[in-house]
């Protein structure tokens, strides 16, 4: 194969890694931008979300379509739940103190990683994707009567990846309204300018904290569920996600919408390109180093204007 | 002599001019007073002097030195004592280590000198008794006092006060005239303030400050007359 | 006044040297599991005071002190295994290694501060150990590699004999309360903890902050590095396990359980957890739990730690 399919494949690659990178970081991102804090935890949402979707669609046990439906209605809003409840367990009685708040979602991390390890088990499951039609991908070349298009062989995708990204588009669209249209989104912006002055004004902090912080693992947890279909779930899975939403919310400028789109996009897709180039390793070095120099020397992010 | 001179000294803001073009003299042994409406520029401007707010242009010399790039640490060494308007002792810490934070960078490794020099500061201010205590269990007066024996304890060439007395009773305003009243000779005080009545009984001299600019310097009975410092206060009431 | 700055400085050197012979002691009587369990604590207590001397006393958390752990452990032992060092050298690699990881790190990571701070230190960390899985090669990744036997001498002295172990261990644990008592004791030390209660104010009675928290760094780093060069040395293994994320986890957990700020919480701290972990290993693998609910009833409800409470409650004087 020639360097050209190679591309398409990584480009294609990359896009379905943008496109669950960038819900997983908008959580993380939302939550950061309305109660200033760093929820270490979030992997862990990802992954219990991903684990649930199995739980879920084998507890179902229909056809795989309607078994995924079930997991991505339910096992979200469970996640959510399970997040507002450590909201106000924990973190509300820490006063979301920054530091200690990131010693806390640390140990909660262990806490949620431990016990899907005592109950779910060390095994990593698959879920059975709704659809999963292969879609080859033509490619053009030269030959003596012209161009041509032809298949080259290992280039294509699925249709399920093409859906995980569209899903991605939309949901991402969905939250934009959320945030700019509705008065859930005004008191969400009005808590975030000044939560004292939000009070005065009657906006139950307390209650919007919990839901951010809800509504902030269950982007997550969603993300756990579209990856499901084309990567197992492991009780480890949420590590990985966890970098590379730092990254992206670090170099998109915390709490930016915009800027944690454009993000995900650059390290979705330079995440794929480079690992189709270099050992998946090395990527992440350059990744890891990439955004210490970011925090460092530009600690606004690449396109925010405020920064931590 | 001249300890302290500005020239041209400006900080903006974003847009806001908070200090601007702002020329400066306070002769060595003054006890001088900086005085204007809220919003006027002062701590603004004397977090130039020290060093704590970069200057946006203009120039600050000390001791016939420039220090305009000199960062706060060394300004401080080099004889200035800073005190913050918002109380900031160390709340957690023993009175006595308070002080004696504020001096070892002098003593050293000398535990008596050390033990001795922050009993005089504590003494000269009048909360001696208190040594052992943490500094955030006492009153809001003593931990101003304990503020200014910080700065004493320095043994600075210039010491600057941001509005020592706000918060104060009455009595303890009374003891702190007659403590800035016993200094004056030993070093030069500027002193930011709000209480007209101290500044009178304490000042050599007086500038005001407004809009960021020097609206008039004098002496305490120049400036009661002057009619622009007059229209300034009135207008702002 | 005398008072404060003089006659704690004997009660507190007191109480320290005494801990330091009760664990000689120890030796005599302990069966040889604990005894080989508080060998393995003594020196990962070394590691929690050096992460003490930077979150305790300067009131800097970094989430990256397996780096420096890592850089002691593997300056010793790839030294030893690829260029043949017997130990002594090995072991000044190893701090060497320590030292010139921290200054850089320090250099760079002061530029930031807190939530910054924690996650630049975490990313570099994150970077060196992805670096010790990268060169397989010589560090043999996660599976890492035992260093033999007959390189673990040092000045004629068997390390991997169990009480020669106990003693080198209990030798460097003296070092670091030494040289911890003698830093908070210090004007050094104190400036250091003026910065944790207010940076600015510090600033403002004439004191150079980042030159103090850079040495600072570089002091933890160093003590850090001592511990991870002394573990790979007295127990004869290195691997990239200890440089990951979990390792610099740990010494957060152990000084917030004994107490940070104080110079006995980081072992406290570090007895306790083994030992908790220890037991629930028996009867679980998933033991990392524990450690996830230590941490949350920490900062919950003793943000002091054990040592930390004692002082608040009866000892004043506790350094």
């Amino acid at each position: 194969m020639e360097l050209g399919p190679y591309l398409i494949l990584g480009l294609l690659e990359g896009l379905v890694t943008a496109a669950v990178l960038s819900l997983m970081a908008l959580g993380l991102s939302l939550v950061f931008g309305v109660m200033r804090v760093v929820n270490v935890a979030h992997g862990e949402f990802f992954m219990v979300g991903a684990v649930l979707a199995w739980i879920i669609a084998n507890a179902v046990d229909s056809h795989p379509a309607v078994n995924f439906l079930a997991a991505l209605l339910l096992a979200p809003p469970a996640t959510a739940l399970l997040a507002a409840i450590a909201d106000r367990l924990v973190l509300k009685r820490v006063a979301y103190d920054p530091e200690r708040t990131i010693v806390a979602t640390i140990g909660l991390l262990y806490i949620i990683q431990q016990v899907t390890l005592m109950t779910y088990g060390p095994d990593a499951r698959p879920v059975e994707a709704p659809f999963n039609h292969r879609l080859s991908i033509p490619f053009v070349e030269w030959t003596e009567s012209g161009m041509a298009l032809y298949w080259p062989w290992g280039l294509g995708t699925t249709s399920y990846k093409l859906a995980v990204i569209g899903a991605a588009v939309l949901l991402l669209g969905a939250i934009w309204l959320l945030m700019t249209r509705t008065r859930i989104g005004l008191v969400m912006r009005a808590t975030q300018l000044d939560s004292e002055m939000a009070r005065a004004f009657a906006v139950p902090v307390d209650r919007v904290y919990a839901a951010v912080f809800g509504l902030g693992a269950g982007l997550a947890a969603l993300a756990g569920v579209l990856i499901v279909p084309i990567q197992q779930a492991h009780y480890l899975m949420g590590h990985d996600p966890l970098l590379l939403s730092f990254i992206v919310v670090i170099i998109g400028g915390l709490g930016s919408l915009p800027g944690t789109v454009v993000a995900a996009l650059l390290i979705g897709i330079s995440d794929g390109m480079i690992s189709v180039f270099f050992t998946p390793t090395l990527a992440k070095i350059i990744a890891t180093l990439g955004v210490a120099f970011v925090l460092i020397f530009r600690p606004q992010g690449l396109f925010g204007r405020k920064g931590l | 002599m001249t300890l302290l001179s500005t020239r041209g000294l400006s900080r903006n803001f974003g847009g806001l001019k908070a200090v601007d073009n702002v020329d400066f003299d306070l002769p060595a042994g003054e006890v001088r007073a900086l005085i204007g409406p809220n919003g006027a520029g002062k701590t603004t401007f004397v977090g130039m002097l020290s060093g704590r707010i970069p200057a946006s242009a203009g120039t600050v010399s000390f001791d016939g030195r420039d220090v305009t790039m000199m960062p706060a640490h060394r300004r401080i060494r080099a004889g200035m004592a800073y005190t913050f308007q918002i109380t900031s002792v160390f709340s957690r810490l023993p009175v006595a280590e308070n002080v004696a934070l504020a001096l070892r960078w002098r003593t050293g490794d000398d535990l008596a000198a050390t033990d001795r020099q922050v009993a005089e500061a504590l003494d000269r201010v009048g909360i001696a008794d208190r040594a052992d205590q943490l500094a955030g269990d006492l009153s809001y007066g003593h931990q101003r006092l304990l503020e200014i024996a910080m700065g004493l304890s320095q043994q600075p060439r210039l010491l600057i006060l941001d509005e020592p007395t706000q918060g104060l009773a009455d009595s303890e305003i009374v003891d702190f005239v007659a403590l800035i009243r016993g200094l004056a000779g030993d070093m030069t005080i500027l002193l930011i303030e709000h209480n007209i009545n101290v500044v009178m009984q304490t000042a050599d001299a007086i500038t005001v400050l407004n809009f960021g600019s020097v609206l008039a310097s004098g002496t305490p009975s120049e400036i009661r007359n002057n009619a622009a410092v007059q229209a300034a206060y009135l207008g702002t009431g | 006044m005398s008072m404060f700055l003089g006659s704690n400085l004997r009660k507190s050197w007191t109480l320290h040297i005494g801990v330091i012979i009760l664990l000689f002691a120890l030796q005599f009587i302990l069966p040889a599991y604990h005894h080989g369990n508080l060998a393995r604590i003594m020196v990962l207590a070394c590691y929690a005071m050096g992460y003490n001397i930077l979150f305790g006393y300067t009131g800097l958390l970094s989430l990256g002190h397996a780096l420096f752990f890592a850089a002691g452990m593997y300056g010793m032992s790839l030294t030893v295994q690829h260029l043949g060092w017997s130990a002594g050298p090995a072991l000044l690699a190893g701090l060497a290694a320590g030292f010139a990881v921290a200054l850089a790190i320090g250099l760079l990571a002061l530029r930031t501060a807190g939530v910054a701070f924690m996650i630049v230190t975490l990313m570099f960390a994150q970077a060196g150990y992805l670096a010790a899985l990268y060169f397989g090669e010589y560090t043999r990744g996660d599976e890492g590699f035992v260093i033999q036997q007959s390189f673990r001498q040092l000045a004629g002295v068997n390390l991997a004999d169990p009480t020669n172990r106990y003693f080198a261990a209990l030798a460097l644990f003296a070092i670091c309360v030494v040289v911890s008592l003698r830093v908070v004791q210090a004007g050094f030390g104190r400036v250091l903890v003026a910065i944790r209660e207010n940076e600015e104010r510090t600033r403002m009675l004439g004191y150079d902050i980042h030159r103090h928290k850079l040495a600072a760094v570089v002091l933890s780093g160093t003590m850090s590095a001592a511990a991870g060069a002394a573990y790979g040395l007295l127990f004869g293994y290195a691997g990239a396990t200890f440089a990951s994320v979990q390792y610099s986890i740990f010494p957060l957990l152990w000084v917030l359980l004994g107490g940070a700020g104080t110079i006995l919480g980081p072992f406290v701290g570090t007895l306790f957890m083994f030992y908790l972990i220890d037991l629930s290993s028996e009867l679980t693998t998933a033991y990392m739990l524990i450690a996830g609910f230590a941490l949350v009833m920490l900062t919950l409800f003793a943000p002091q730690g054990l040592v930390g409470e004692l002082r608040r409650r009866a000892l004043r004087w506790l350094p």
